[in-house]
């Protein structure tokens, strides 16, 4: 299989000509990427055969897609920050119409004031709209990731969101092996929508539904709001295997496996667990090596999914710590960060007592480096050695 | 056996009462009166600007006009746009005299 030398963009537009997709909307202009630049040059040039629907704003592009959707195409978006919270409510209809949507989430900062640089907030600040977000670590997981992330939304009938680091992975270029087409699409069968329309059997499509249950005309029961919410819900939890099992059949297929839930760097002995999302997860490996060679044991895990949130894989990844120690690109305002949060919710009750300590780091892409991770991680050791069990810092930032 | 709801999204086929029976949402009747109402009058099809604008489609334009009561939400559109005023709007309480 050919090696090519890509940005994190261009890695995704492979991905979205080898899945063969129908329809592209996009707002092509900021807040958006070279990422559907090169998909709206290929449809021109008759390279992807697909429509390119171009529409004043990001609400609408997620409107496309959850028509386009409906009515059974394949469907490609991307978006960054501002264009992503534009999309919100439309979001929350993708998820609740049950529509296999695969959307890149280029990660970037959100205003005010204005940034166009790199952080989380964006993407985790949707975390509630009912899609599944997977997070990538290189340019290769972006590739490999996209064309999952379709197998994965047809199968559990959910939308997905693949985000990725603005500029870190976007404009960063990588060596990317590039998958072979035919086997791709052995391990991508065509997409089947859930409700097949027709002139036949016309449907409406999300009525107003009441609270609760009733019966239609012919008199079956239909369900009520909190039965299609629960759906969803259900759904979403049980995508979790969806997820571990489409990553081991890509392995199987590809030769690569990028974890399922989750991924673990030399976690076995570890006196010290550094969890991340995405591209500072996989800086983190980093200082967890430099840690090494200095005789601290540390081992970081990097969390695939968000949502579905791998709770079983982190008591399970977790369960020997002594210490952890989260690097994240977000906040909670007026908590902590999102992930923080999450990880120790999923330890409650486990009987896993090891001090949390929390860096926000990188926000609005300020750089943060292997060596300031490795330093970061010795001071919290050496806190939790005088007894700090929780800490909060800003990593990098002045704070005083 | 009750049939279970499979569906994964909200949908439902295009059907009269799919909402159920929405004539019960009304306060006000709307009551014709033929000798007014202008198809009725010159026992033709004529007018029907109540068939025309009823937001429900509850109007069946024929000679005489009528109304589906099981399915009317009583918003008086009709009688507004009736040119005849041939359309009163009744308040439920009086309406049983009137049927």
């Amino acid at each position: 299989m050919p090696v090519r030398i890509l940005t994190g963009n261009q890695a995704a537009a492979e991905a979205v000509k080898l899945c063969k997709v129908q329809v592209v909307s996009a707002y092509p202009i900021t807040p958006s990427t070279s990422l559907t630049e090169y998909l709206a040059e290929w449809i021109e040039r008759g390279v992807l055969k697909a429509e390119y629907v171009r529409v004043e704003s990001e609400h609408s592009v997620m409107t496309v897609c959850v028509a386009a959707s409906t009515v059974g195409a394949r469907v490609f978006t991307s978006t960054s920050s501002h264009g992503l919270l534009y999309m919100h409510e439309q979001l929350h209809w993708a998820a609740g119409s049950r529509l296999p949507i695969v959307t890149c989430v280029i990660n970037r900062g959100v205003g005010a004031p204005w940034s166009i640089f790199n952080d989380q907030q964006d993407s985790i600040a949707q975390r509630d709209t009912g899609w599944i977000q997977l997070y990538c670590r290189d340019n290769q997981e972006i590739i490999d990731t996209v064309i999952q992330a379709y197998r994965i939304a047809e199968q559990a009938y959910c939308p997905v969101m693949v985000c990725y680091d603005g500029f870190v992975l976007s404009h960063t270029m990588m060596p990317v092996e590039i998958p072979d087409a035919d086997r791709v699409n052995g391990f991508l069968p065509p997409y089947k929508p859930h409700t097949i329309l027709s002139q036949e059997a016309p449907r409406n499509i999300n009525p107003v539904i009441f609270p609760n249950q009733r019966r239609d005309a012919d008199g079956i029961l239909r369900d009520g709001y909190m039965e299609f919410r629960w759906k969803l819900q259900h759904a979403l939890e049980g995508a979790r295997d969806v997820i571990v099992d489409v990553n081991r059949e890509f392995a199987a297929a590809f030769g690569r496996d990028h974890g399922g839930m989750l991924w673990e760097h030399k976690l076995e002995d570890a006196e010290v667990c550094i969890v991340g999302i995405g591209s500072i997860a996989s800086e983190a490996t980093m200082a967890a090596d430099i840690l090494r060679e200095e005789g601290i044991r540390a081992g970081v895990v990097g969390i695939r999914s968000y949502r579905p949130f791998p709770r079983a894989e982190i008591r399970e990844a977790l369960k020997k710590a002594p210490a952890i120690v989260i690097f994240e690109k977000n906040i909670s305002y007026g908590y902590e960060g999102a992930l923080c949060a999450d990880i120790k919710a999923a330890l409650y009750g486990t009987g896993v007592e090891a001090p949390v300590h929390n860096y926000i780091a990188g926000l609005g892409g300020r750089d943060v480096k292997a060596a300031e991770l490795a330093d970061a991680v010795r001071s919290s050791l050496a806190d939790i050695a005088g007894g700090v069990r929780e800490r909060q810092t800003w990593l990098n930032c002045v704070t005083e | 056996m009750e049939i279970k709801d499979d569906n994964i999204s909200a949908m439902c086929k295009p059907a009269i009462g799919e909402a159920g029976r929405t004539g019960d949402w009304r306060d006000a009747t709307p009551v014709i009166d033929n000798a007014k109402c202008i198809a009725s009058v010159k026992n033709r099809p004529a007018c029907y600007l109540c068939w025309l604008y009823c937001p429900d489609g509850v109007v069946r334009a024929g000679i005489p006009v009528q109304i589906d009561l099981d399915y009317c939400k009583g918003c008086g559109i009709c009688a507004e746009e009736c040119p005849a005023q041939a359309i009163t709007m009744v308040m439920h309480e009086e309406v049983k005299q009137c049927r």
